[in-house]
């Protein structure tokens, strides 16, 4: 327990840090307290305000989850279909990169069009903001098999799917997850970007809809605390998948046991 | 324990790419095999090469740096095709240079990974390899995993893997070639002790004469690039031998002595 506290000073410190010359930066006067409230100003209407953001917390933290969730489907099933297909990765490829630049804004009225104001229009832009890294980081994944390993199979007898099941897929699961990490630090953004851009109906929004009706609404302080709410939600999510992969991929993890010349590396390699 | 092994060569599935099937040991006849470098050169790495290994007999085959060992076990084991020339073998199985055991299965499972491949489920694939496992030196390493075995460690459950296939053929790529000497030592005693255990045919490629000399029935001598055979000497000593008897330490020399003349020639 001590080890952790030690573990997490640094990241505290640089974090209190920060926010001391953010307050200082407004108490100076050196900025108008409506386009950027102090902290203190911001941790106490995020007191206040704690029901409220709450409630559009547990609806962003669904949207994100389940979106990321689903985008970590997609992402890794078209990643094996691309690699085992080469015309496919041609036909996919070109498409997945472009759909990257879509403009959200410009699909959210026809998203909203189909499907209407629940949950599927975000999550839909979710998935199509998150797919993308978990796709390249499957396929490298996949490609980056020993090809020794896969002759080594052949001559056990292996079939093609068994080579897939038993040399490649796990070998890809670390590279899947490095993508998985991108996309879940993406995807509080997407919430963000989906909530804004596709209408919801309801009491609650979610706390990327409360931060625009806030700033439109001169609420600058609770606009604040919603984005800090946001924040911290990105670090959890960041550190749980951590954990996750330890759990699932215990081999390509092994910081205790390798170091640099230069001193311990926190990802261990892959021997 | 071995009739248990021998059930497994019934499979179906174990029909090998390379060439014939059904036969005993395996025969090469005037076999030449040339691939293009990265800059598209084409490089002759076996040029008429004939051998034979009966059934149950071990045959070395020694040779300098890339003198196309490598590319002759593939041949066997179906991996390439030859450009001339005919393989006729029952079906081979490879021990690559590097154990390639995968980092997310145990010890256990890494050898009995060809009985899941098989078909077998994870118990019924643990449960066959278990014993032999164990009979090989290997008891109490089943659930490690591969980063914590020892170089030598790995080579045996990485050849154990190679014999659970249940080939009847197994090509050796230098098994030893990565481990320091002491090792190297304890693993070819060990080697000869697991095939008078589990008598298989053997083709076991090597730089290493005595290791051949040691281990071997026959001794063939390939020269440099494109590989040619330069002699074959037949090893007729009794077993266990011991590398520094008068009569390994012969044919040592004999076999030195043919590697040299094949260095000279252009």
């Amino acid at each position: 327990m001590r080890r952790r506290v030690l573990h997490a000073l640094p990241a505290i410190a640089l974090a209190l840090a920060l926010v001391g010359v953010w307050e200082a930066y407004v108490d100076l006067g050196l900025v108008n307290p409506i386009v950027l409230p102090a902290p203190h100003e911001v941790a106490a209407e995020a007191w206040n305000n704690a029901g409220l953001l709450a409630a559009n917390l547990e609806l962003t933290a669904q949207e994100v989850g389940l979106g990321v969730l689903l985008a970590l489907l997609c992402g890794f099933v078209l990643g094996v279909l691309i690699h085992l297909s080469p015309p496919l990765r041609r036909a996919v490829y070109p498409l997945a990169v472009g759909s990257q630049a879509v403009p959200v804004a410009l699909i959210g009225v026809l998203l909203v069009f189909w499907w209407g104001f629940g949950v599927l229009p975000k999550l839909f832009v979710i998935v199509l903001i998150c797919f993308f890294p978990v796709v390249v980081t499957t396929v490298d994944g996949l490609a980056a098999v020993d090809p020794d390993q896969l002759k080594l199979l052949r001559t056990l007898g292996a079939s093609r799917w068994q080579a897939l099941r038993f040399g490649e897929l796990p070998a890809a699961v670390p590279a899947a997850l490095s993508g998985a990490r991108i996309a879940l630090a993406v995807g509080v953004i997407g919430a963000y970007i989906a909530e804004t851009s596709t209408a919801t109906s309801g009491p609650y929004a979610g706390l990327g809809h409360q931060i625009n009706a806030d700033i439109n609404g001169l609420q600058t302080p609770r606009a604040y605390a919603a984005a800090v709410v946001l924040f911290v939600f990105a670090i959890a999510c960041f550190y749980t998948l951590a954990l996750a992969e330890r759990v699932l991929a215990p081999w390509a993890n092994r910081s205790s046991l390798s170091s640099t010349p230069y001193g311990p590396t926190t990802r261990g390699e892959n021997r | 324990m071995s009739t248990q092994l021998k059930s497994r060569e019934r499979r179906p599935r174990e029909a090998s790419a390379a060439g014939g099937h059904n036969e005993d040991g395996v025969t090469l006849s005037g076999v030449s095999r040339a691939y293009r470098d990265r800059r598209g050169e084409v490089v002759a790495a076996l040029a008429d090469v004939s051998l034979r290994a009966a059934r149950g007999e071990v045959l070395a085959v020694v040779g300098p740096s890339g003198c196309g060992k490598t590319t002759l076990l593939e041949l066997i084991c179906g991996l390439q095709q030859p450009d001339a020339g005919t393989i006729a073998c029952e079906p081979a199985v490879l021990m690559p240079q590097r154990d390639l055991l995968l980092p997310w299965l145990s010890a256990l499972d890494n050898a009995a990974l060809a009985l899941r491949i098989a078909g077998d489920s994870r118990g019924r694939a643990r449960a066959g390899a278990g014993t032999l496992f164990a009979e090989l030196g290997l008891g109490g390493f089943e659930r490690a995993r591969p980063h914590e075995l020892s170089g030598g460690m790995r080579q045996r459950v990485a050849f154990l893997r190679t014999l659970l296939s249940g080939k009847g053929l197994l090509c050796l790529d230098e098994p030893f070639g990565a481990l320091d000497a002491i090792t190297r030592e304890e693993m070819r005693d060990w080697l000869a002790g697991a095939l008078v255990r589990e008598p298989r045919t053997v083709v076991l490629v090597t730089h290493d004469v005595e290791e051949a000399i040691v281990l071997a029935d026959r001794v063939a001598v390939l020269s440099p690039r494109p590989g040619r055979v330069l002699a074959e000497l037949a090893v007729e000593l009794p077993r266990p031998r011991d590398p520094t008897g008068p009569a390994v330490v012969a044919l040592r020399q004999r076999a030195l002595h043919a590697l040299r003349e094949g260095a000279k020639q252009p």
